[in-house]
């Protein structure tokens, strides 16, 4: 069926996620790219932005971006797919995190934790979450849209409330407390067999730990990106996206709602359980602050950026709200020095960035205060906002919904009206 | 004399609807109104607006609660079941103001139309290889079926929200067939079609009834189509039942003419 891309000959055929040779060839081009981006390769380095996203200290922001990926493919599950908004989703990562740390944990005197190995600590993590998220459906189930954001919201307060509770469980204090490793034991042995925590050797190569853990990651992240793909276009996904889109419809259609949405739950936080668990130990020691109503925006802001019910957006909305920190910061250096230097455009961009007080430029890198000149500190923050409001207001469908208007063009360019 | 078709029918009546009333708080939707619904029948429902056939079919599938009498399907009783186990039991519906879910596509729809007839759960689906795949191959197969039935082909991947109306009536029709319903629940399936759209939704409810024999209750405004394909006609009054039988005894039933055309016209009907 050559030259035929939309010629499908089979149902089986139809229903590939990578249904053309080209789609098919860009695939393994990205896998191939995506492995070999942490290493320091003539060919890596001829890409833009991948070029330097393997450089150790971008590669830790990608592995923060991998772990976030994980938690915003949960949420896509409730409120992308599902349609229920929830302010709790970080509640859930808290809960993770802790189950992590009670399970692998290492015990002291005012500490709990079974030094359990990897392979059980965090899909218990998932499992305790979801467990508690089918707990809390019943009372969420029963409310809708800004009620239910509210209910969620009170989730928030209630983790923050249990972790000063217990902290022989998430840590002392606003401390925490040392979170188990990102390393793989068969029991409780001495020497983990696989350890993502340390530098070391993988066949002939040296790995850095930021390397190690990006490959775990990435392997994970594929994987549950997959399973969320299939629940989506599966029965389940179906039902669903059938509750979300007119709940009583769906229910004469013999779709049970409570159970549909109380599945949803469980699911969504089963993802953000193992999102909790990762980053915990990915960072090492986190305080419960860290579960906070801003977290939980955050992944919000990343389905609506990227382009809520899309996989492909959660990608891309995770991208933007963990790197766009960073990338501002090093725009705004570059700009400074280029400011600061005798180039052609210094001028240009002394006219935007403001060194200190007097200069007349927007952005100043000096201060910190909020105010005019804005200050560099705040500007990811103010961009983001922004971002936000532009998306709702122009493009709800997020950068997901820029891609198809951006893809279909080209499809009937030339006649692209 | 030999005994009237439809009436040997009812013994074994499919839906069996007796005395049921609705109100809510002071305002009475619907007061003690019965009627069976037999194999292989084609019922219709007609009535002025607001005269609670809209109502009637949300009692049979449990959105609304009736307070008073029955509702049996084969029988049994299904007052108090959710909406979701009606279904389950074979009674599918459309609904007068379309209620596809518009975010997916035409065959999305249709495939959850399927989901009472499919079994897998989430961990099969989210592992796709084997028992999900396969299933859904076998209910794809069946949607196409549906498809090539209703002659949708070049919609098959349209979101629903897109079609012009007349497409999304019919594909919300296809929907209900999806669910391999014994009873199917039309309301108002040709409201604002022309002509040619009519003769086309009258088509398809005959070959509905011809060549996959499932009976159907067909709330219509259109008296046109009510009256040349129903075998038997219910009509409602501000919630109360004035008539019912066959569509020809029901034109001429004064009752009738008085609650379309008013009380001097009926009365004169009456008189003549």
């Amino acid at each position: 069926m050559r030259g035929r891309p939309n010629l499908y000959t089979s149902y089986e055929a139809e229903t590939q996620l990578f249904p053309t040779t080209t789609k098919k060839v860009l695939l393994g081009v990205g896998l191939l790219v995506l492995v070999l981006m942490p290493f320091d390769l003539w060919v890596v380095d001829q890409i833009p932005v991948v070029r330097f996203l393997g450089d150790s200290i971008w590669l830790r922001l990608v592995n923060k971006m991998l772990i976030f990926i994980i938690g915003a493919l949960g949420l896509h599950l409730l409120s992308g797919l599902a349609g229920q908004l929830s302010l709790g989703h970080s509640f859930f990562g808290g809960v993770g995190a802790c189950t992590a740390v009670l399970v692998g944990g290492k015990a002291s005197t005012n500490l709990w934790g079974w030094g359990m190995p990897m392979w059980v600590w965090l899909p218990a993590a998932g499992v305790v979450a979801a467990l508690i998220g089918v707990a809390i459906a019943p009372t969420a189930v029963r409310v809708r849209g800004l009620y239910l954001g509210i209910v969620t919201l009170g989730l928030v307060f209630i983790g923050l409330h249990l972790s000063r509770v217990f902290p022989e469980i998430a840590g002392p204090g606003d401390l925490g407390r040392k979170w188990p490793r990102l390393e793989l034991r068969f029991w409780k042995e001495e020497d983990p067999f696989l350890d993502f925590s340390r530098d070391g050797h993988w066949f002939w190569f040296d790995v850095s730990k930021h390397q190690k853990t990006y490959f775990f990651l990435l392997l994970l992240v594929i994987l549950m990106a997959w399973w969320a793909v299939n629940l989506g276009r599966t029965r389940t996904g179906r039902a669903l996206a059938a509750i979300r889109d007119r709940d009583i419809a769906a229910e004469i259609m013999g779709v049970p709602e409570f159970r549909y949405k109380t599945t949803a739950f469980a699911l969504s936080s089963f993802y953000a359980g193992i999102s909790g668990a990762l980053f915990a130990s990915f960072v090492g020691q986190v305080p419960p602050e860290q579960w906070s109503l801003r977290a939980s925006v955050t992944f919000l802001a990343a389905l609506l950026i990227g382009g809520m019910g899309r996989v492909s957006g959660v990608f891309m909305g995770s991208f933007f709200v963990v790197m766009s920190h960073r990338f501002v910061e090093e725009i705004v250096d570059w700009a400074k020095h280029q400011a600061e230097g005798e180039g052609l455009f210094s001028s240009v961009f002394d006219f935007f960035i403001s060194r200190g007080s007097g200069d007349g430029g927007l952005i100043s890198v000096a201060q910190t205060a909020l105010g005019y000149p804005l200050p560099a500190s705040a500007l990811d923050e103010i961009i983001y906002g922004a971002l936000i409001v532009i998306f709702l207001l122009f493009e709800p469908l997020g950068m997901y919904g820029i891609w198809i208007k951006v893809r279909n063009y080209w499809k009937g360019w030339p006649f692209s009206y | 004399m030999s005994p009237d078709p439809t009436e040997r029918r009812l013994d074994d009546a499919l839906l069996d609807v007796e005395g049921i009333s609705l109100s809510f708080k002071g305002v009475k939707a619907i007061t003690d109104v019965s009627f069976r619904v037999g194999q292989g029948e084609l019922f219709a429902i007609i009535g002025p607006n607001g005269a609670g056939k809209t109502s009637i079919f949300n009692s049979i599938s449990q959105v609304y609660r009736p307070q008073e009498g029955d509702i049996r399907w084969k029988g049994t009783s299904i007052m108090g079941s959710r909406p979701d186990r009606v279904a389950e039991l074979g009674i599918a519906r459309t609904f007068q103001n379309i209620e596809l879910f518009p975010h997916m596509t035409v065959l999305e729809n249709l495939l959850l139309g399927r989901h009472i007839r499919m079994q897998r759960s989430w961990l099969a689906g989210a592992l796709w290889v084997g028992p999900a795949k396969r299933e859904e191959m076998a209910n794809r197969r069946a949607v196409e079926d549906i498809i090539d039935f209703l002659e949708i082909e070049q919609w098959r991947k349209h979101p629903v929200a897109l079609l012009p109306y007349g497409f999304q009536k019919r594909v919300e029709l296809g929907r209900a067939l999806a669910m391999d319903p014994e009873l199917l629940l039309l309301d108002e399936p040709v409201a604002g079609m022309n002509l040619e759209e009519t003769e086309d939704m009258a088509r398809f409810i005959l070959d509905i009834r011809e060549e996959l024999g499932i009976s159907m209750i067909l709330v219509e405004h259109d008296m046109g189509l009510v009256m040349d394909i129903a075998d038997r006609v219910l009509v409602l009054d501000f919630g109360q039942k004035i008539s019912e039988g066959v569509p020809a005894d029901v034109q001429r039933d004064p009752a009738v003419i008085a609650a379309y055309l008013g009380d001097e016209a009926g009365l004169a009907a009456a008189g003549s």
